[in-house]
């Protein structure tokens, strides 16, 4: 059992978690991930690492509720509970150099496994430019870490409630457009972002580094269930990844296996919540 | 007179068992295992013992059951045999006690792993047989992986008055016995009792430690560890190479059994994990796993599972006892048969492409190499594909241990008589070594390693 330290809601779907893991803690690296499982019936889900701290033995994580088990987390697992399983660090760390400038970009919950990199890419030495996004202003959160972290932020929301109108690529074309050089890109959030991205990056040959969320199992190369297509491998986003080149990246199968399961994850999910409505009844 | 037959196990009817996931051969009565254990020739030279890969008496637990001293029975089998519920169902008899035993020149042979099994089972009914343990060496010993090979090592090194760790990945102990075996087969129940038998002994068990990512061989032997064995396994799934494998509904093995079997899919949505089978489930393999896939796609509600294997009938590597099984539950084997493509439509499977094959001389293995017949393509329709044509060593302790050396797919380079690797201290043993083999073979590669290893730390100054 792995105990929650705190908890602390950045958004109505958006929790921060930290977790008492103390060998993970330890052991961690940026960009690395861990899996965890709620309860006995419980699936494996994949969440990133956003810090690790060896004193304390706390690991945070920031998790959206986008269905039954991140939303069972959220309204049932609350500091001082634990979770049952928690295991990690999982995957390959992220390439920390000193590249020069880099521009980070983070799409909704990517801001969570993005911040991290942008903050070690910094200390590195590097000139780091984020660009980070939402739907709308509710969405948007580690604003104010993601400032911190970066030598320079641009905010964009779909519907303009916060920051700009528009979408985190707009920035991005427009700083690559300029005679500003950048030598390398980091875009982290939902494929289609990504995959958006690396075509603007590509126009502009800037080497970008995406981290991919394929459905995943295990999360220790056993499994295959979370295999991507790059530079037209098979690759294990788990144990070869999570990060690849974006521009050798098959976005179209990416997000073609995500949505494998979505009458199931439709299925548990009403279930869960018309289980959650009787409760209240009683 | 002697019975010339073995004595049947009663056994779940093909068309009830393919609707659940309860265990097909149900076990012998006491009068039935009595009735077996009388067949046995008592042979003095015991052929049956060298064909066993961990040495159990044979002659002398058949005896006992045969005397109904079930007690000692299982004694004597738990003496060499740690796993016996395990082994009664799972080991292939027929390449190992069974294919060796005298009686089996004439008549059909001793069954001599339903006879394990029987006497497995009757201990868990009557209460356990308490292991000797010696007193404490102060020896620190860590085992990686919780399979068959590190459990085994991990018993033995405990009789011997060691204090073992096992750390495991998974969120549970078993390895291939709980993610891999399916329930049908092996219900976890009784992996979890034998588990629990061996951690009564003392012997230490950590799940979720991924060895490699949160700490490294070198760690345990700098830090608290007197010696360290490997037993990681066999577990990274191969594909095809094919066009269309990375489409939706094509599952490895792996990821299919534990899916089903780990995470319990079967139950879904009490468990949260899903799975997906549609109405005619191709498998392409010919091995145990092959055979447990198509098993489970019917038992997941697939109309129709069809095995594609490129070889003949002869060389399926399957225990026999699965094939048999298969074939009553209705499984189609289309053999000298490869795929080369996976083909869809609108995002769904639609059929794979087939190309018939004859076989030409023996290649190493011994079997007939199978050649492709040219201009022989065909298709067959499909919604579900499972892949399970085996597994490569799992990278992650070889990739991150320094000193260790490894042959050419990677896997670790052991003594195969103590399991000694190339660094000190460092012992392997299982799939890790040899690749995908049974069960038993890797208990086998454990119980000699542990043997070494409490050599290795009474020489050590
Ligand atoms: C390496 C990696 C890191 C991740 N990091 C984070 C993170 O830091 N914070 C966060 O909120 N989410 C993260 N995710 C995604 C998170 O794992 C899924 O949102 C979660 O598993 C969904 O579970 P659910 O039951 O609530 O939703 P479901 O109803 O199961 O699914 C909803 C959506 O989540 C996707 N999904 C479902 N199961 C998985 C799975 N096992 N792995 C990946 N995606 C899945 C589906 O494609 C679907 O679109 C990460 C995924 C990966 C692979
Ligand atoms: C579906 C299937 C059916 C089979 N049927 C039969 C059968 O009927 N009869 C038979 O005799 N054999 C059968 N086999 C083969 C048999 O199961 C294996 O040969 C045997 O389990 C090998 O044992 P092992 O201990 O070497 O490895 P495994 O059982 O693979 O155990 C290795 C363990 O190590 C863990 N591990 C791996 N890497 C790490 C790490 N880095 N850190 C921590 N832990 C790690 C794994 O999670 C796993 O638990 C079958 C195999 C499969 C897959
Ligand atoms: S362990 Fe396996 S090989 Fe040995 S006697 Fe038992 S069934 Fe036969
Ligand atoms: S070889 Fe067969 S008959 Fe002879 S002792 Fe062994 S089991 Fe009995
Ligand atoms: S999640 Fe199983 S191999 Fe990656």
């Amino acid at each position: 059992m792995y105990k929650i330290l705190s908890k602390r809601r950045l958004s109505a779907q958006i929790c921060e978690y930290v977790v008492e893991a103390p060998e993970v803690a330890r052991a961690a690296k940026v960009g690395q991930f861990i899996v965890l499982r709620l309860h006995e019936k419980g699936e494996r889900i994949p969440l990133t690492i956003v810090e690790a701290d060896p004193v304390t033995g706390g690991v945070t994580i920031v998790v959206q509720e986008v269905g039954k088990s991140t939303r069972e987390m959220g309204d049932h697992f609350h500091a001082g509970e634990s979770v049952l399983d928690f295991v990690g660090p999982l995957g390959v760390p992220s390439e920390i150099e000193n590249y020069g400038t880099v521009i980070c970009v983070g799409g909704g919950l990517g801001i969570a496994p993005l911040y991290p990199i942008a903050c070690a890419l910094r200390e590195a030495g590097n000139t780091v430019i984020g660009i980070i996004g939402a739907r709308t202003r509710d969405l948007l959160f580690y604003m104010d870490r993601m400032e911190d972290a970066c030598d320079e932020i641009h905010v964009m929301t779909d519907d303009g409630s916060i920051g700009r109108k528009g979408f985190t690529s707009d920035p991005l074309r427009e700083i690559l457009s300029s005679d500003r050089p950048t030598d390398r890109v980091w875009a982290i959030g939902p494929a289609i972002m990504m995959k958006v991205c690396a075509e603007v990056t590509r126009e502009f040959a800037v080497p970008t580094t995406v981290s991919l969320n394929s459905i995943m199992i295990d999360g220790t190369g056993m499994c295959g269930g979370c295999r991507v297509e790059v530079g037209r491998e098979a690759k294990f986003a788990c144990v070869d990844g999570p990060e690849f080149d974006g521009h050798e990246v098959n976005f179209d199968l990416l997000m073609a296996r995500q949505q494998f399961y979505v009458e199931e994850e439709r299925c548990a999910l009403d279930r869960y919540l018309k289980s959650q409505s009787k409760g209240v009844e009683q | 007179m002697i019975q010339k037959h073995e004595t049947p196990m009663r056994q779940q009817d093909p068309k009830v068992r393919i609707g659940n996931f309860g265990e097909v051969p149900l076990g012998y009565a006491e009068e039935e295992a009595v009735r077996e254990a009388e067949r046995c020739l008592q042979c003095p030279n015991a052929p049956c013992v060298e064909g066993c890969p961990v040495r159990i008496d044979v002659p002398l637990f058949i005896k006992h059951i045969k005397n109904r001293c079930f007690a000692e029975a299982i004694a004597t089998i738990k003496e060499e045999n740690s796993l016996p519920a395990v082994c009664g169902r799972v080991c292939p008899q027929e390449n190992q006690c069974q294919g060796v035993c005298t009686l089996g020149e004439r008549f059909e042979p001793v069954a001599i792993g339903k006879l394990e099994r029987f006497c497995a089972d009757w201990e868990a009914e009557h209460g356990c047989i308490s292991t000797e343990i010696q007193t404490d060496t102060g020896y620190r010993i860590a085992i990686i992986g919780a399979g068959p090979a590190g459990l085994t090592a991990a018993g033995e090194l405990r009789k011997l008055g060691h204090d073992v760790t096992i750390f495991e990945l998974l969120h549970v102990a078993g390895g291939v016995l709980m993610y891999g075996i399916p329930e049908f087969r092996l219900p976890k129940e009784i992996v979890k009792r034998e588990i629990s038998a061996l951690e009564r002994t003392g012997i230490k068990i950590k799940v979720n430690k991924v060895i490699g990512q949160i700490y490294t061989v070198d760690d345990f032997l700098v830090r608290d560890y007197d010696a360290v064995f490997i037993g990681t396994g066999a577990g990274l799934p191969r594909f095809l190479g094919i066009p269309g494998e990375n489409l939706n509904g094509v599952y490895s093995a792996n990821e299919f059994l534990t899916r089903t079997n780990l995470m319990r899919a079967f139950r879904f949505p009490e468990y949260d994990t899903p799975i997906k089978v549609g109405r005619r489930t191709i498998t392409v393999g010919g091995g145990n796993v092959a055979m447990d896939s198509a098993r489970t796609a019917l038992r997941l509600g697939a109309k129709e599972s069809i095995i594609v294997y490129r070889r003949s009938e002869q060389e399926l590597p399957a225990r026999r006892e699965e094939v048999e099984h298969a074939k009553e539950e209705g499984i189609e084997f289309r053999l000298l048969t490869n795929p080369t493509r996976i083909i869809s439509e609108n995002g769904y499977l639609k059929e794979m492409e087939c190309i018939r094959m004859k076989l030409g001389e023996p290649d190493e293995s011994g079997r007939r190499r199978p050649i492709p017949t040219p201009d022989s393509e065909f298709t067959i329709e499909m919604d579900t594909v499972v892949v399970a044509i085996g597994n490569n060593p799992h990278p992650l302790v070889p990739r991150t241990t320094k000193g260790l050396d490894l042959n050419r797919w990677g896997n670790i380079v052991a003594d195969s008589k103590t399991g000694q690797t190339s660094k000190e201290g460092v012992f392997a043993g299982g799939d890790i070594v040899t690749g995908a083999a049974t069960v038993i073979e890797a208990m086998g590669a454990g119980k000699r390693a542990a043997v070494a290893i409490d050599r290795y730390l009474k020489t050590k100054r």
